[in-house]
């Protein structure tokens, strides 16, 4: 089999398909992990999952808890927990009513805290904090280890990657895939793209239109800090994502959109976004304000028009299946979406349902936009 | 946050700076120029307004020289901003500065980057210990602060900075005790070829040559072609030690000063995602520019030593040469009257760079003191070493972006400002290619420190 990609959902379909006795070849545009998957935030989040994802990302949650196990490196996962806070009473009933819509889907994963047991999870936090939602077994991990330790372990079983050969043109000629690459012609009987931001682009190829469209995602790291908080930190009311690594930096993030040169494949930052991120945080850290910014960039990222993925076979051509547009939240499904895929294309049984997420979803639900200007119901006289 | 909107920002007030703002003023151009300083001067003429005149006397002529640069800035229409941390320089010419604690942006119809030189490390045995500075620094703590070892001190390496701190630490009466020179004689040999173009640029040459000459008779133990250099010392540096020859040497000191060469400051161009390409003679990055100093990104300029090295008289002129192209591509110069000035600057600019192939040849920094031996520190915020970093290379690690994959490689305070070549030419040796196809690390901001608080505008 083919996988366009080495981001973590490439290797991890590559390893899991491996494991499975299937011989398997990587093609890399850049190098392994040089996109989303090895310059994100690192967030190991089940908490805020739209519904559809739950089920998937909670058993990529169990295989991110034994990873050291099967792919030899824990790629500096730690189950810190993650908390979303709550900054008013309007945002506690929010997430009240989170929780309890997950209670009547028969998911216990988020629980509902009160102001005491956020302070006793995170002493420092600003006191205007009032409650929020804990999941205890969520955590962070390290991107670039973590795509570093599937690629070797799917090197260790087998699975060839080639870095610097990005897939010009995709075709199936009889029973074979073949794509091209400036290095030469690869075929196989299989094809996986899990390209990210450029997998519109190989879908469009066989014909396959997905309403996809890449954004450059802005994070920033700060130097070095004495320990103040050990969960992942969310925000209910505004745009945050927050974590402080064991080595003293903190990652701050949160879905902040920059701006993008697509064709060379670089997100830039947008100042005046990462100025209302500071000072969130700040807002939530006063004593973080003296803090240095070590660095600033923007990820490539794929966004779908419903904000969920595209995960299984296409619907066009035979022996091709996809796993790409995460929308930002692609790294935690990193293990789980791998093991289901190669379970898909090899026709194994799974509980873990992946209608959802289906590339033929959009066709028949695309909803008519709807329109800018209506007639007016009343018209003021002054 | 204020935005304010010129023809042309130009960043850094060295001697580039200053000359390219004096002349775009003077073309009737409206100037903001950034400087993360004090008082203008760069790191040439660092504090040449502020410096008393007697520190003045003591640090020579060269450096009194940029007064006059000073003055002419401070008689034009240039709005110089002191104090200026620039942190980002965008493609479409819109520059972020932290000016007393606020951020300040700048929409310019141009920008020129003019920010000079920096060291290139020096990654010896120990050269992270205490004691251990670069000649650069304790040049700086001279200029700035007539700040001197109090202790007698060592001077390693080549190049004529690091004479030139001789001198001037002779003259400030600091104790020398040895003077430890990498370069061999046949050094100079190996220059012949560039001796005759030298002996055309004679002043600096002669310059050259009496700095030699005053270390000499001042009696400092001159070793030359030192190989092996070590520091020696478990908390702190003790000794310099080194072979002449074959010789183990070994020189008592708590204070070694490095030096072997400066390289292109490539912060901001790297940022912008020009090109560079790979100097096999200054065995630099310097970015790729078009007769007037114009980036492969349109409206962005360099000039002086961010260009290439070339001095601070060469810097002076390239920054006037920017200043042309710079008003020709604004509309306020025709091409006839540009090339018209640029004539004589070019003259100037050629009889100046004279000396650079001769003096490139002869201070080349050694593959030993570039391309270190296993136990070596090379990245020194995150503590990797040259045996870690070839561990890399081994498991697939094919340049310094992935390198910070595979073990945090530059990813620390420094972002890879101290260890950036070390790293490229360590990668490129044990692959066995070109520093060039190697590459260097992806510069992101900020490029000057700035603070949470800061830039949530508090």
């Amino acid at each position: 089999m083919l996988v366009i990609g080495g981001g973590i959902h490439g290797l991890s379909t590559a390893f899991h398909l491996a494991r499975r006795g299937v011989a398997v070849t990587v093609l890399e545009a850049d190098y392994c992990g040089r996109h989303a998957s090895g310059v994100n935030a690192g967030g190991v989040r089940t908490l805020g999952r739209h519904i559809e994802e739950i089920p998937l990302a909670l058993s990529s949650r169990a295989l991110w808890h034994e990873l050291k196990h099967t792919v030899g490196d824990d790629g500096g996962f730690v189950p810190s927990g993650q908390l979303k806070l709550a900054e008013n009473p309007a945002e506690l009933e929010q997430c009240r009513q989170r929780v309890q819509q997950l209670q009547t889907l028969g998911f216990e994963h988020e629980v509902l805290i009160d102001q005491q047991a956020v302070f006793e999870i995170i002493p420092t936090v600003a006191r205007h904090v009032v409650g929020g939602i804990w999941v205890k077994d969520d955590g962070y991990a390290v991107p670039y280890k973590t795509v570093t330790a599937f690629r070797l372990a799917a090197e260790k079983l087998g699975v060839r990657v080639h870095e610097s050969a990005p897939a010009q043109r995709i075709e199936q000629s009889g029973s074979l895939w073949k794509v091209t690459t400036p290095g030469g012609v690869f075929s196989a009987e299989h094809l996986v793209v899990t390209a990210g931001a450029w997998a519109r682009e190989l879908a469009a190829q066989v014909g396959e239109a997905v309403p996809a469209h890449p954004e450059g995602l802005m994070l920033m790291v700060t130097h070095r800090v004495a320990p103040f908080c050990a969960p992942v930190l969310g925000a209910t009311g505004r745009s945050l994502s927050f974590k402080q690594f064991a080595n003293g930096t903190v990652v701050i993030g949160g879905k902040l959109i920059g701006s993008l040169d697509f064709p060379a494949r670089h997100g830039e930052v947008d100042m005046t976004r990462l100025g209302t991120s500071a000072r969130t945080v700040t807002d939530l850290f006063p004593h973080l304000k003296h803090l240095g910014v070590n660095r600033v960039w923007a990820g490539v990222e794929a966004f779908t028009a419903d904000d969920l993925p595209v995960i299984g076979p296409s619907r066009k051509a035979s022996n091709l299946s996809y796993s790409f547009g995460f929308c930002g939240s692609g790294f935690q499904m990193g293990p789980g979406t791998g093991k289901r895929l190669a379970q898909q294309i090899l026709g194994e049984h799974s509980e873990i349902s992946l209608d959802a997420f289906a590339v033929d979803r959009f066709d028949a639900a695309s909803p008519a936009p709807t329109p800018v200007f209506q007639p007016a119901t009343t018209i003021p006289h002054h | 946050m204020s935005l304010l909107s010129v023809d042309v920002a130009v960043i850094g007030a060295g001697a580039a700076g200053m000359s390219a703002s004096v002349a775009l003023a003077g073309l009737g151009l409206q100037v903001v120029l950034l400087d993360e300083q004090g008082s203008p001067g760069g790191q040439i003429y660092r504090g040449i307004t502020l410096a008393p005149l007697s520190r003045r006397d003591m640090l020579g002529p060269d450096y009194a020289h940029g007064h006059t640069l000073a003055q002419a800035l401070a008689a034009s229409t240039v709005r110089y901003e002191k104090g200026a941390a620039v942190w980002q320089v965008t493609r479409e010419h819109k520059v972020t500065y932290l000016r007393d604690g606020r951020l300040q942006t700048v929409q310019a119809r141009a920008v020129l980057l003019a920010t000079g030189a920096m060291e290139r490390p020096f990654p010896i045995p120990g050269w992270t210990l205490p004691g251990v500075m670069s000649a650069g620094a304790a040049q700086i703590l001279l200029k700035s602060s007539g700040l001197a070892p109090a202790e007698p001190v060592v001077l390693a390496g080549c190049g004529p900075l690091l004479y030139l701190l001789g001198w001037q630490y002779l003259r400030a009466g600091v104790q020398i005790k040895a003077l430890v020179d990498t370069t061999r004689p046949e050094d100079y040999w190996r220059a012949r070829r560039h001796l005759f173009a030298a002996l055309r640029a004679w002043p600096y040459l002669r310059k050259g040559l009496d700095l030699m000459r005053s270390l000499r008779s001042a009696g400092i133990a001159h070793y030359t072609g030192a190989e092996q250099l070590a520091v020696e010392g478990s908390e702190a540096a003790s000794a310099l030690t080194f072979s002449v020859g074959g010789k183990a040497q070994r020189v008592a000191t708590r204070c070694v000063l490095l030096h072997q060469g400066v390289v292109p400051n490539i912060q901001f161009s790297q940022s912008l995602r020009a090109r560079h390409h790979w100097d096999e003679n200054q065995l630099c990055f310097s970015p790729v520019s078009d007769a007037w100093g114009q980036l492969d990104v349109p409206g962005i300029y360099v000039a002086g030593d961010g260009a290439g090295i070339g001095g601070a008289q060469a810097a002076a002129l390239q920054g006037k040469l920017a200043a042309l192209g710079i008003a020709s591509r604004l509309g306020r110069l025709s091409d006839a009257e540009r090339e018209r000035q640029a004539a004589p600057l070019r003259t100037g600019l050629e009889a100046n760079l004279r000396i650079r192939p001769f003096l490139d040849a002869v201070y080349q920094a050694k593959e030993e003191n570039r391309i270190p031996a296993d136990e070596v520190m090379v990245c020194r915020c995150e503590e990797v070493s040259a045996g870690e970093l070839r561990k890399f290379v081994a498991l697939g690690c094919a340049g310094p972006n992935q390198a910070k994959a595979f073990g945090r490689c530059g990813m620390g305070p420094c972002q890879g400002r101290m260890c950036g070549l070390t790293v490229t030419e360590v990668i490129a040796k044990a692959r066995g290619v070109s520093a060039g196809e190697v590459g260097y690390y992806r510069i992101r901001p900020p490029i000057k420190p700035i603070t949470l608080g800061e830039l949530a505008g508090e």
